[in-house]
């Protein structure tokens, strides 16, 4: 094991293309996708609830696949594609998902809710729910604690036009 | 986190070369279980060896007609390759029964069978434990130990393995694919992770400067009878309480082969070749069922809050193999439990 | 006019929160920015020994550490540490001196210029303890429990009534520790402004609440601060009370005069408040017809040995069911942990569950339907004060709710039914809470191009108050909604209490009510005021405000535009700004009511539970919105299944450490754990509680559910489990 020490470690310049727009980072190999995010790019529509990979709230899509992005250290991801709350809407439109999870009131608080936005857009990608029960597994890994879930599948089924 | 240094690695000679050079340095793919524990001041590594740009990520039939899944294959696509799909739906059932759709896309096949236990104790700094603070002591013992192990135990830790996709892996004889500074050799998965004995601060047989570079899986993928049940204290996304793997090759109603890997059991995937064998050219009964159950779970012993687990597993096992034999095995979707 | 109030009107800040432009207490910035993280204790009673921060200091880009050795002043009263909601008791002072009181008490607060930074520095802060002997064991301590404050007075005599009943059920029920688990990670960004003044967006149920405590605890005027907390990512109760993170977010920007965060991770948050572990002991008598004689209720509570929390755990059957014989006591056992607090239906949650499941043991005891009995024992008045209700369609919600649920088909043989492996149970329970209502004002800026802008302290915590509010503004003011804008949550806006106890609703609708009254009061003496105009002999009240005019009640055509009214008055804006006003008539009780129906399924040889189906019908007055109600009732029924089978703080009492303070181990329903919920709002008009007929549905929704479930696995499986939560080993044997 590592001595203590209070050594910080050198930042390293990381490039991210967020929402298509290319950013480039000087970061410590400690700073999280999430995190930069966050933090260093001041885009805090990703949200923190657990920082462990445990809730969903930060998920994003990286190079199209939903990921936890507390889970993983922007510098790794250098040179990826994230896409995040932030860029589902084009212009003034907003993405079928968001516009179903209004019309479904698919959330209260709102604080889970870019997570659960990004990870169905991550599902709807994916293709492989295609009933209640398959959407309600694969949204597992998003938790709400204002208990939105049912309305949540509803605003999915809509998005895949299944009413 | 601690302070450590951040390398790229090249190729798989640079990634060994770089384990070798700083013995307190780790490899890191998807991260889901080592950037956890060092936020967590669990995993303390003065490197991290970026090895998710190697290529590793390939899903290869070999030779033998079984398939070699390369170390850096995402969980989720393993779960969903083709190949999986059709031949080896243990496995895929098994993947998907795991984590949540993010975590499989990010977690790779060879941290799968890195990932350390879930041990409230092993995860806080705050109280001693053998895993984490070599002769420490274990505070599970005499602990909260609901979800401990059951069986491979030993007086200084009770931890459990939590992978359910190497529950899978087990039952389906794999074998591992290292490389190290002297080269490559396989290790059957059975073989990989060790008992705590005591020495439960190393998980696993991979030596310092090794590393996993694949997983092979035999021809025989048990596709038309086969099941994997995960039972837990939620539907989704969360720890199995006890999961079994569980596969069988059938001539009518008689069994030709037996496979059965318990999960959330112990400190690996639990097998015994005994209980296997005695189902050998038996009929698919409950009763036979049951007693390959017992001989699975031969010296279980419960530590003080997980003594359920023993008669879950044995009633789990049964359930399992018998979906198993009526080819009617669990979904991970619906849940209703076949 | 009602275009809004009363319809599933979608949420106004809907497009926020689904575009994450929505920002939340932790997500706002300033130049210069500083991040603190928080060290916490590992003991749980003795004091700080030693307290090494020289090794983080020493780390770049730290630029203090904080700790009780070296903080800034601090009030030194209790009075200034008491927040609204207070209880009895000394309040927790962070960083206040070296006496550790609990678990995860902060300790230090690390400051640097970034947040890995302060994190990694906080593991380089040292601390030696010397320990004190401690207990944190509720069981353990029964021998210690002390009756709070004087019992409730008693009804008739419980014991003899129930020594003689013909058919007596007697129990414990167990409730664990739960905590709140808001997806939101408590934070403050404390934004210095100069000169001694800080703006302080606060993760809290009400702003001025936190305002009033911050200028008490650092001896601040009231101009000095304000406190911000546009948007809430939930809360139940959690941020009630000011919490440690904004006394250390704001200490440090003082002594720093810069701009300082303070976010706890998700671990720390097991250091806050929590539902407490109670023993809910039930004993209940009946004649042989099932009508009771005898209800006894004693619950026994968690407290810390600082502060003394207790809410109504066990005077819900006195007041619900008709008894001649009853009684209730509270009592706490003080241990070493940090003080309990709201959450969702606190009391009620817990003690109506023990009630419900015992009601449910007398039914099949009484060899009698669980809605029969309640219907045996039902009461049209309040039974504890001997009141009247404001309104009670409780008798409906069975009704409604059991025809929903196709209750009659049910065999009343436990294990009589099934599908397949699982064997299939319906249970019922019935829900109760207060309606209670709380002194708000608020202001209406209307302009003369038919805007309005609404205002009030009051949170909106995902509660739906951004909705509710422009609803009942554009109904009052004869506007449509998009016309209206709402700002809440600043303490310099009107008065509101903290957003809590199901209140927030009827208060803040009736200080927009008040406030438009005005507003229109004196668009009509402008109407009436301009040269032939059609309202000329027309009273003031007998106009309404409806398509941007000022119309006669009998006949809308008479009518002149506001904004012709306004101009005529040479008037741009007109503002009002009035507080609520609420009969305080003790004469009625007001209460709302629910009937709750849950299906479970349990695999026969697995034991694991599934929840398949909950129909809970809620009678409480006027629902402004049944859109957000509705989904505020089924987030409700989600705690509740979560509260049946799910969660518990698990506590290793050697070291008095919660062992799973995550949200991994710390279960909470998932998507995969939710399958049908039914609400059905019962109409229950109530002309009494106030001028809308609102009474507030916060807590009513989870009160009965968990008792629900557990009453339909015990009829699936003939297993009673008084033990909550009702894992899968329970059932085993």
């Amino acid at each position: 094991m590592a001595q203590p020490s209070h050594q910080v470690p050198e930042r390293i310049p990381v490039t991210l293309v967020v929402n298509g727009t290319k950013r480039d980072l000087d970061l410590a190999p400690w700073t999280t996708l999430l995190d930069a995010l966050r933090d260093h790019l001041n885009m805090t529509g990703t949200k923190k609830g657990c920082d462990h990979g445990q809730c969903g709230a930060c998920t994003v899509l990286v190079n199209g696949r939903r990921v936890n992005s507390c889970l993983t250290l922007a510098v790794i991801k250098d040179g990826a594609e994230i896409t995040t709350i932030e860029g589902l809407a084009k212009d003034d439109a907003l993405h079928p998902l968001q516009q179903a999870f209004i019309d479904h009131d698919a959330f209260q608080c709102g604080y889970c809710t870019p997570g659960q936005i990004c990870s169905a857009a991550g599902l709807l990608a994916e293709g492989r729910a295609k009933n209640a029960d398959e959407i309600r597994e694969l949204m597992s890994g998003n938790l709400c604690r204002c208990g939105a879930y049912p309305n949540i599948v509803a605003a999915i089924q809509q998005a895949m036009g299944r009413p | 986190m601690n302070n450590f240094q951040y390398s790229r690695a090249t190729d798989v000679a640079d990634a060994i070369r770089l384990l070798n050079s700083d013995p307190d340095a780790k490899l890191i793919a998807g991260g889901t279980n080592l950037i956890d524990l060092m936020k967590e001041n669990v995993e303390r590594p003065s490197r991290l060896i970026d090895i998710s740009r190697l290529p590793l990520g390939k899903i290869e039939e070999t030779a033998q007609g079984g398939l070699r899944i390369g170390a850096l294959v995402p969980n989720s696509d393993l779960a969903y390759h083709p190949q999986v799909e059709q031949r080896y739906p243990l496995l895929a059932s098994a993947i998907l029964a795991g984590a949540s759709a993010q975590l499989r896309n990010m977690a790779s096949v060879a941290g799968n069978l890195m990932q350390r236990t879930r041990c409230a104790y092993f995860y806080d700094t705050a109280t001693p434990c053998n895993k984490r603070s070599p002769g420490s002591g274990c505070s599970a013992v005499g602990g909260h130990n609901r979800n401990h192990a059951i069986l491979g135990a030993s007086p200084s830790c009770i931890a459990t393995y939590p992978s359910d996709m190497c529950v899978a892996l087990a039952a389906l004889g794999a074998l591992v694919h290292i490389a190290g500074p002297t080269g490559e050799r396989r290790i059957a998965l059975e073989d990989f992770h060790r008992l705590p004995g005591d020495t439960p601060h190393i998980d696993t047989n991979l030596g310092a400067s090794e590393m996993i570079i694949a997983i092979e899986l035999p021809p025989g993928g048990f596709s038309r009878n086969y099941s994997y049940l995960k039972v837990r204290d939620r539907l989704s996304y969360a720890f199995a309480l006890i999961s079994v793997a569980a596969a069988l090759n059938l001539e009518g109603n008689a069994i030709s082969e037996a496979r059965l890997a318990l999960g959330g059991v112990a400190h690996k995937p639990w097998r015994s070749l005994e209980a296997e064998q005695s189902l050998r050219g038996r009929a698919a009964t409950a009763d036979h069922f049951a007693h390959a159950a017992d001989l699975l779970l031969q010296g279980a012993s419960a530590a003080s809050h997980n003594r359920f687990k023993i008669e879950l597993a044995r009633r789990a096992i049964v359930r399992t193999m018998m979906q198993a034999a009526s080819a009617a095995p669990q979904s991970q979707a619906h849940k209703k439990i076949a | 006019m009602n275009a809004y109030v009363g319809t599933p009107t979608s949420r106004v800040d809907g497009r926020a929160k689904v575009t994450g432009s929505a920002k939340y207490a932790g997500e706002f910035t300033a130049a210069g920015l500083l991040q603190g993280f928080v060290v916490e204790a590992t003991i749980p009673r003795g004091r700080i020994a030693r307290l090494d921060t020289g090794e983080a200091l020493k780390v770049k880009g730290v630029i203090d550490v904080f700790t009780h050795a070296n903080r800034p002043q601090l009030a030194d009263r209790d009075e200034a540490w008491k927040d609204e909601v207070a209880p009895e008791g000394s309040p927790f002072r962070p960083l206040y001196d070296e006496t550790i009181k609990f678990n995860g008490q902060p300790i230090a607060l690390v400051v640097a210029q970034d947040w890995e930074t302060a994190k990694f520095a906080a593991t380089l802060v040292r601390v030696d303890y010397e320990q004190q002997p401690f207990v944190t064991d509720l069981e353990a301590e029964l021998g210690s429990a002390a009756e709070l404050d004087k019992p409730h007075e008693p009804r008739g005599d419980a014991a003899s009534a129930l020594a003689k009943a013909a058919v007596r059920h007697e129990a414990d029920y167990v409730i664990p520790t739960e905590h709140h688990n808001p997806m939101e990670l408590y934070a403050t960004t404390a934004v210095w402004e100069g000169d001694g003044r800080l703006t302080v967006y606060d993760k809290t149920q009400g702003v001025q609440n936190v305002h009033k405590f911050l200028c008490g605890v650092f001896d601040k005027n009231p101009d000095d601060i304000r406190v911000v907390s546009p948007y809430v990512g939930g809360a139940f109760g959690s941020g009630l009370r000011p919490q440690y993170q904004v006394v250390l977010a704001t200490l440090a920007a003082l002594a720093l005069k810069r701009s300082v965060r303070v976010v706890l991770t998700r671990q720390q948050m097991y250091g806050l408040g929590y539902r407490p572990m109670t023993i809910e002991h039930v004993a209940l008598g009946a004649a042989a017809d099932g009508a009771l004689d005898a209800v006894s209720h004693e619950a026994i509570a968690v407290s810390s040995r600082y502060e003394d929390f207790a809410r109504n755990d066990a005077g819900w059957a006195e007041q619900l069911y008709r008894s001649s014989n009853s009684r209730s006591s509270h009592k706490l056992v003080h241990l070493d942990v940090s003080t309990p607090c709201d959450m969702r239906a606190p009391g009620a949650a817990s003690g109506v569950c023990a009630l419900e499941c015992a009601m449910d043991e007398l039914a099949v005891a009484l060899k009698l339907d669980p809605v029969e009995l309640r219907l045996k024992c039902y009461s049209d008045r309040d039974q504890s004060e001997d009141l009247p209700y404001s309104s009670k369609q409780l008798r409906e919600c069975y009704a409604r709710g059991a025809d929903a649920f196709g209750w009659s088909k049910r065999n009343p043989e436990p294990r009589s039914m099934r599908d397949g492996k699982e064997l299939v149970g319906w249970g019922m329970a019935t829900g109760v809470w207060e309606a209670l209502q709380m002194p708000v004002a608020a202001r209406i800026v209307l302009t003369s191009n038919g805007h309005a802008e609404v205002s009030c302290a009051a949170s909106d915590i995902g509660t739906g108050t951004y909705t509710i509010v422009a609803q009942v503004a554009a109904d009052a003011l004869g506007l449509p909604i998009e016309n209206i804008s709402v700002r809440l949550a600043d303490s310099t806006l009107p008065q509101a209490p903290v957003e809590g106890g199901s209140w927030m609703a009827a208060s803040s609708a009736h200080a927009v009510l008040a406030a438009a009254e005005d507003i229109r009061r004196e668009l009509a003496a402008l109407a009436k005021s301009m040269p032939g105009s059609p309202l000329g002999g027309v009273d003031a009240t007998d106009v309404t405000l409806v398509d941007g005019t000022i119309a006669h009640n009998g006949e809308h055509s008479h009518s002149v535009s506001i904004a012709d009214a306004m101009r005529h008055g040479g008037l741009e804006r007109i503002e009002k700004e009035k507080l609520n006003r609420f009969d305080e008539d003790k004469s009625h009780a007001r209460n709302t009511h629910s009937a709750v129906f849950a299906e479970v399924k349990v695999d026969e040889e697995l034991g694991v539970v599934r929840v398949t189906r909950v129909v809970s019908a809620v009678a409480a007055g006027r629902i402004l919105n049944t859109k957000t109600g509705r989904s505020q009732i089924m987030g409700s029924v989600v705690w509740g299944i979560g509260m049946a089978l799910h969660e518990e703080t698990v506590m290793d009492h050697r070291f008095g450490r919660i062992m799973n303070a995550n949200i991994a181990e710390y279960h909470i329903p998932v998507n995969a754990d939710v399958y049908d919920i039914d609400v059905i709002f019962v109409d229950e008009r109530d002309d009494l509680i106030n001028r809308l007929g609102v009474k507030g549905i916060g807590e009513i929704g989870i009160v009965g559910v968990p008792a629900a479930i557990a009453n339909a696995v015990y009829h699936a499986t003939g297993k009673r489990i008084r033990r909550f939560p009702i894992t899968l080993d329970k059932l085993l044997d």
